[in-house]
């Protein structure tokens, strides 16, 4: 589904991602740690395709397509859905107001139709319950006054109305309470199929015990440096990364 | 010949029918030398430093016009809220149309100005009320004292409710080469009273006009009173508007000014406190294109203990328009406990639009809670990208950001269809369709 070659890409002419190889299939969940400004965020904005950062080699195929030329909109189009680290809070516009331009806007690049009203309502009031989300919070403004935690469990309720291809999780657990957490890793596995595939990017192996993944990747300096089962996790909770950075000193 | 001189040499002509010992008469003599030694104002004038109406003193302005062709209803129904019940008075080319009319005269009485100054019934009110809020200094608002020929009066006697909106809207046909409008409106609210007028000026034809409008509102004791003035003129089309509200005890009066068209638009909005827990609100929508200019010029003057005011501008201006928010606020040494409000927030879309906002704060009271705040940005990318990162294309993006920025604003506009007319209007200037902005 998304094949990562030997990936470039910095800000302002300041690299970050300095040579990433990464193949994602569907069905599967793969995470990537490591510490801060390892790249993590960098990684996810560009497959998202946010602007400011700039691609200076290698390629992003999603579905076999090259990805660079498309707008961040066009991505999402294809099925590419990231959830923020930090939401933005727009004043003015409800979120059921938000899901529905997005939905619709999604739906005509597609070349279908508007969602019935009803459909709408009906898919709504199912993935809010999904995410325990509370009728009234839908029509507040989008993210404006919202705790960090309701921030995120709004983010999986957009990922659960999109129904994306591809769900990159970054660094969602931050500023999650434990209720918090088991709510949206729930509706994380509950929204997982053999068609799609998530990515999680994380700090701690404290999501992981909800949402396994098939795959960890450890991200440092830009570069992905080591790979394995969702074990490797456990012992990065362990021992930390420092040990991987002596492992590359001396390989 | 200038316009000054065609206007002072005109004058006496216009004034021949009158009685010459009527109050009115006086008034009007009196703001024609006003005018006279003042003239049009100029960039020198700090009032009038970033606005110039040079432009718009070029054309020969027909003063009389002879009036055109009637107008039918269907013709110019969209620029009525039509969806409602109203009293409406219409004016074209600067005389009063019957048919596109519906005045009122049980209860209270919506009818025209020049019946109100003529009429001896009216004579008490209007000696009562007639110029006595404005501002003797402002030459335009003289000029238009001077050449007071029509205009609108609303008189709501005490304890009486308005059950419907006012709405007063001129046409201009392009009868004439070009076209000089003064008109004039009186609103007098007494105690307990209650109304609201919508009002609009809009020009028909590609010819030039420029509207010189002065209106005064009188809120009685208790009074509520809300005023909607509709900007989305053709671009051939100027208006310089003065609007003073005097406001006694416990009266409300806001006023909303939505500016979406017109070449050059000057709102100046003058609030008078004449007794304790009033309050004012002043808010406004802004949205420019081309080299289209508005020019916001507000002053409220707490004169009074325990009152609010409350004002809040939104602008958005693109390509090489410009704007100008100038939010003056006197709080006199006798109005303790006053709590003023003031915001303007700006966002340029283009390296070429700009916009000067000035807060100005004179107080002389010590036990007051004043603030102000203005901005002037771009549209956060951050946030931008949040949005399309979604699905939801740039354009639509941007639009939608807009739309949420200038949304607050019609929260405290009360009447429905006016607010969801400024929604499709607002939708319509930024060029999309937004199935979101009627809802909720």
């Amino acid at each position: 589904m998304l094949k990562i070659n030997n990936l470039h890409a910095g800000v302002e002419g300041k690299e970050i991602l300095k040579g990433i190889d990464l193949e994602v299939n569907a069905g599967e969940v793969h995470a990537i740690m490591g510490p801060n400004g390892s790249g993590k965020s960098t990684l996810s904005s560009v497959i998202a395709g946010k602007e400011e950062f700039e691609v200076t080699g290698g390629e992003i195929l999603f579905e076999g397509e090259d990805v660079d030329e498309l707008a961040a909109e066009e991505r999402a189009h294809k099925g590419i859905f990231l959830s923020f680290q930090y939401p933005v809070e727009i004043p003015g516009v409800s979120v059921t107001n938000f899901m529905r331009t997005a939905i619709n806007e999604t739906r005509k690049a597609r070349g279908l139709e508007e969602m019935p009203a009803s459909e709408m309502l009906k898919k709504i009031r199912e993935k809010s319950e999904l995410l325990e989300i509370d009728r009234n919070f839908l029509s507040r403004s989008l993210n404006e006054g919202f705790s960090g935690g309701e921030k995120k469990r709004n983010e999986i309720f957009q990922m659960a109305m999109l129904e994306p291809r591809l769900a990159i999780l970054d660094e969602t657990d931050s500023g999650l309470d434990i209720d918090a957490l088991r709510i949206v890793s729930n509706g994380v596995n509950k929204l997982r199929s053999k068609d799609n595939a998530v990515i999680v990017i994380t700090h701690y192996q404290r999501l992981l015990d909800y949402i396994v993944p098939d795959f960890v990747h450890v991200l440092l300096d830009g570069k992905i440096v080591k790979s394995g089962t969702a074990e490797l996790a456990h012992v990065l909770e362990e021992k930390g990364y420092d040990w991987i950075k002596q492992e590359k000193v001396s390989n | 010949m200038e316009l000054k001189d065609k206007l002072v040499s005109s004058f006496p002509a216009h004034e021949g029918g009158t009685d010459v010992r009527s109050p009115l008469h006086r008034i009007r003599t009196e703001a024609m030398k006003q005018f006279e030694h003042k003239g049009f104002p100029s960039k020198r004038e700090e009032a009038w430093k970033y606005t110039s109406i040079n432009t718009l003193l070029k054309p020969d302005y027909s003063l009389f016009p002879e009036g055109g062709k009637g107008l039918e209803f269907e013709e110019v129904k969209r620029y009525f809220i039509h969806d409602i019940d109203s009293y409406r008075i219409a004016f074209v080319d600067g005389r009063y149309d019957e048919g596109l009319s519906a005045m009122a005269h049980e209860g209270f009485d919506i009818c025209l100005m020049s019946t109100a100054l003529e009429k001896p019934g009216y004579r008490e009110v209007v000696e009562k009320y007639f110029n006595s809020t404005v501002n003797t200094e402002d030459s335009l608002t003289s000029l238009n004292t001077a050449f007071l020929r029509e205009g609108v009066f609303v008189h709501v006697p005490k304890g009486k409710v308005v059950d419907k909106p006012v709405q007063i809207l001129h046409f201009s046909t392009g009868s004439e080469p070009a076209l000089l409008l003064q008109p004039r409106n009186l609103i007098v609210a007494g105690e307990n009273a209650q109304v609201q007028v919508i009002e609009r000026h809009q020009s028909l034809s590609d010819h030039p006009v420029l509207t010189n409008s002065v209106t005064e509102i009188f809120a009685g004791k208790r009074a509520m009173v809300d005023y909607y003035k509709i900007q989305n003129d053709k671009l051939s089309a100027s208006l310089i508007d003065n609007t003073y509200i005097s406001q006694e005890r416990e009266s409300h009066v806001s006023v909303h000014t939505f500016s979406f068209g017109g070449k050059l638009t000057r709102n100046n909005l003058n609030f008078y406190h004449r007794g304790e827990y009033v309050e004012s609100t002043l808010k406004g929508v802004t949205i420019l294109e081309g080299q289209q200019h508005v020019d916001h010029h507000t002053l409220v003057n707490h004169a009074r203990p325990d009152c609010e005011s409350h004002q809040d501008y939104k602008g958005i201006y693109g390509d090489r328009s410009t704007g100008v928010f100038n939010g003056k606020v006197i709080v006199e040494k006798e109005a303790q406990k006053t709590n003023a409000f003031q915001q303007n927030n700006n966002i340029l879309l283009d390296d070429k639009a700009t916009v000067n906002t000035k807060p100005q704060l004179e107080i002389f009271a010590d036990d007051v809670k004043c603030s102000h705040g203005c901005t002037i940005g771009q549209l956060d990318d951050d946030a931008l990208f949040y949005l399309r990162s979604r699905g939801i294309p740039a354009r639509e993006a941007k639009a939608l950001m807009m739309y949420a920025f200038a949304n607050n604003v019609l929260e405290s506009v009360k009447i429905p269809e006016v607010q969801a007319r400024i929604n499709k209007l607002i939708a319509r200037k930024l060029g999309v369709r937004m199935g979101f902005a009627s809802e909720e």
